[in-house]
C-alpha cells in the first residue's frame, strides 16, 4: 500500500482536522461525536439538510456543506456508516425550526442508522424527513435483495435540494423534490482498478492488468461483469445503454450528464469519456443541456468513473443553476 | 439459581455475551468474509467492550432496574457498533428495555415478553422476515420457544435453555438459505452454503443467556 498517510487508524480523524484547518471561515468541524456543518448553521427558517455515509468518497459529503446544499455531512470510517448519535448531534446542531431533510444512499446500514436518528429527533421534537437515492442500475431491482445502491444522483440530489431550502420551501416539497431527482436519474460505473481500504493495506479485490469490472460500486463491489479492458467509445456505450434503457429517457428529452471520476482517473480521460457520451445521446436525440465533469463521488485511489443522467425540466434547471458555495462545488456566489 | 431475572442477572448476561463475542470475534468474521464485508467479529468485539465499560463505569450507577440496564446496553451498542448489526442489536436491547420497564425482578413470563418485544424490534428495524437468512432466524424460534416454555409453567433456568436450543437449530439452518436481506443478499445464490453471521452472533446472544442470566452473581470483572 502507497498511501500519504500516517497511520491508518488515523486517517479519518487527520482528514476532518485538515478540512477543519482550510476552511475554518465556512465550515465548522465537531468531533466526538464527528459531523461537519456550515459555519453560519442553524440558519433560521430554512429546511435544513443532512447527510452522511463512510468516509473515502470524498468531496462527498463533507465538501457538499455550504450555502446552497447541505447543512451538516456525517462522515463514518472509511467505507463504514456513522451512526445515528453522531446524525442526532447534526441534525439539532442544523435545525432552524423549519425541519431536517436527511439524504440518505440505499445502502443497508445507512438506511437503518438514519432511521433511528430520525426517530431520535422526533422525539426530540424536531421535524425529520427522510429520501434514499437508488439510482445504481447495475444492481436489479428486486424483492429478494437489498435493493439498488445510491450512486451519482446523491450528488445531483444534493445540490438541487440545498437550492430549494435556500429558497425557503417547506419540508415537504423539499423531500418531494429529491424523490422526484431520484425517480428521474440512473447510474452506472466501471472500475479499472480496486481501491485500497487503508485499514485493510490490500486492494479490496484483484482485477488483471487488462481487465475491467462493469457496473462496480462505490466500495469496490462487484458489478454485471468482469471482462477484457474496451476502449472509451466502448465503454461508453455499454454503461450508457444500460442507463439510458432503464429509466428509460427518450428522444426530445434533456438531461443533466454526470461523469464522476472514481478516484484514480485524470480529468483528461474524464473528457475522452465526457465526449463519448456526448456523442450516443446526440444520435439518440437526448439534449445534455447541463454537465459535470469531475471526481465528486469517489471510492478513494479507483481508477474507473460512473455516467449520471438526470431528466431535466424547467424547475430542476433553475435549481441546478442556482448559486452554491461549498468547497466541491462552487459557482454563481 | 435465580427464579427471576434481576439487574444482577442481567450484568452477568452482559458479561458472558461480551466473553463469548470476543472469543468468537475471528469465527464470526469468517462467517461474514464468505457473504458479507468481514468486519462482524470487530464491530460486535468493539460494541460489547463499550457496553461493559459503560457498565462498570460511573453512568451505570446504582440506580435503575433490568429495563435501565438494557437501554444503556442498546444505546451503547446503537453508537459503537455501526454497520446494520449497530441499529439491529441496538433496537432489540432498546426495545427489550423498554418492555421490561421499571420492574427490579421479572419472572420467566414477563422476561419472555420482552425478548419478544426485542425481537419485534430487530423486525421491525431490518424489515426481514424468518428464513431471510438473518439474525431472526435465530432469534425468532428463541422468543418463541421461551414463552412456551415459561407458558408451560417451566423454571426460568430451564426455559432459557429451550431458548438457546431453539436459537443454535435456528442458527445452523441458516446455511442452506439464500440471502434476501442486507449485503449477502447480492451475492443470491451463492450466499448458500454458508452459516448466517448475524444468525451465529444471536445464538452467542441466547446461549450466554442461558448460562448467566439465572447466576447468582455476576461474574468477576478483571478491572474491578
Amino acid at each position: 500500500m502507497k498511501k500519504l498517510i500516517n497511520r491508518p487508524e488515523d486517517v479519518v480523524k487527520e482528514a476532518l482536522e485538515g478540512v477543519a484547518a482550510a476552511h475554518a471561515g465556512r465550515l465548522r468541524v465537531h468531533t466526538d461525536p464527528d459531523y461537519v456543518v456550515r459555519a453560519d448553521a442553524p440558519v433560521q427558517g430554512k429546511v435544513a439538510l443532512v447527510s452522511g455515509g463512510g468516509s473515502g468518497h470524498e468531496p462527498m459529503h463533507g465538501g457538499f456543506v455550504g450555502m446552497g446544499m447541505l447543512d451538516a455531512a456525517c462522515p463514518g470510517e472509511v467505507f463504514t456508516c456513522p451512526t445515528p448519535d453522531q446524525m442526532l448531534a447534526a441534525t439539532k446542531a442544523v435545525d432552524g425550526g423549519a425541519g431536517v431533510l436527511h439524504i440518505v444512499k440505499n445502502y443497508t446500514g445507512d438506511v437503518m442508522n438514519f432511521e433511528m436518528a430520525a426517530e431520535l429527533a422526533q422525539d426530540e421534537g424536531i421535524e425529520v424527513a427522510q429520501v434514499v437515492i437508488d439510482d445504481d442500475v447495475a444492481v436489479k431491482d428486486s424483492l429478494y435483495t437489498a435493493g439498488r445502491r445510491g450512486v451519482g444522483a446523491t450528488v445531483l440530489a444534493e445540490k438541487i435540494c440545498g437550492a430549494a431550502a435556500e429558497l425557503r420551501r417547506p419540508l415537504a416539497e423539499v423531500a418531494g423534490l429529491c424523490r422526484t431527482v431520484n425517480a428521474n436519474a440512473r447510474s452506472m460505473g466501471v472500475a479499472l482498478t480496486s481501491c485500497t481500504v487503508p485499514m485493510a493495506g490490500k486492494p479490496t479485490f484483484a482485477l488483471g492488468a487488462d481487465e475491467m469490472e462493469i457496473g462496480v460500486g462505490i466500495h469496490g463491489e462487484p458489478g454485471r461483469e468482469r471482462r477484457k479492458l474496451a476502449s472509451a467509445h466502448d465503454v461508453v456505450e455499454e454503461l450508457a445503454t444500460a442507463v439510458v434503457e432503464d429509466l428509460p429517457f427518450s428522444r426530445g428529452e434533456q438531461v443533466l450528464a454526470f461523469v464522476n471520476g472514481l478516484g484514480g482517473t485524470p480529468l483528461m480521460e474524464l473528457y475522452v469519456v465526457y465526449n463519448e457520451l456526448h456523442k450516443l445521446l446526440e444520435g439518440r436525440g437526448i439534449a445534455i443541456t447541463r454537465n459535470l465533469i469531475g471526481s465528486y463521488i469517489t471510492s478513494l485511489d479507483m481508477a474507473g468513473c460512473s455516467i449520471t443522467l438526470l431528466r431535466l425540466d424547467d424547475e430542476l434547471t433553475a435549481l441546478w443553476d442556482a448559486p452554491v458555495n461549498t468547497t466541491g462545488l462552487r459557482w454563481g456566489a | 439459581m435465580r427464579a427471576n431475572v434481576t439487574r444482577e442477572g442481567v450484568l452477568a448476561w452482559l458479561h458472558a455475551y461480551a466473553a463469548a463475542v470476543t472469543e468468537n470475534r475471528e469465527y464470526l468474521t469468517e462467517l461474514d468474509a464468505a457473504i458479507g464485508d468481514a468486519d462482524h467479529g470487530s464491530n460486535m468485539d468493539r460494541g460489547m467492550q463499550a457496553v461493559l465499560g459503560r457498565l462498570d463505569g460511573p453512568s451505570a450507577g446504582g440506580a435503575g432496574g433490568v429495563g435501565a440496564l438494557l437501554k444503556l446496553a442498546g444505546m451503547t451498542l446503537v453508537s459503537t457498533v455501526g454497520g446494520a448489526a449497530g441499529p439491529l442489536y441496538g433496537t432489540f436491547f432498546l426495545q427489550m428495555g423498554k418492555a421490561a420497564g421499571e420492574a427490579a425482578e421479572l419472572p420467566a413470563a414477563q422476561w419472555a415478553a420482552a425478548l419478544e418485544a426485542g425481537v419485534q424490534g430487530v423486525q421491525m428495524r431490518g424489515k426481514a422476515v424468518l428464513e431471510d437468512k438473518t439474525m431472526l432466524d435465530a432469534l425468532m424460534p428463541a422468543a418463541e420457544a421461551l414463552s412456551a416454555a415459561a407458558a408451560s409453567g417451566l423454571s426460568l433456568a430451564d426455559a432459557l435453555e429451550r431458548a438457546a436450543a431453539a436459537a443454535e437449530r435456528g442458527m445452523k439452518a441458516t446455511i442452506p438459505l439464500v440471502a434476501r436481506k442486507g449485503r449477502a443478499s447480492y451475492l443470491g445464490e451463492r450466499s448458500a452454503g454458508h452459516q448466517d453471521p448475524g444468525a451465529t452472533s444471536s445464538w452467542l446472544l441466547m446461549q450466554a443467556a442461558a448460562a448467566a442470566l439465572t447466576a447468582d452473581a455476576p461474574p468477576e470483572n478483571p478491572e474491578a
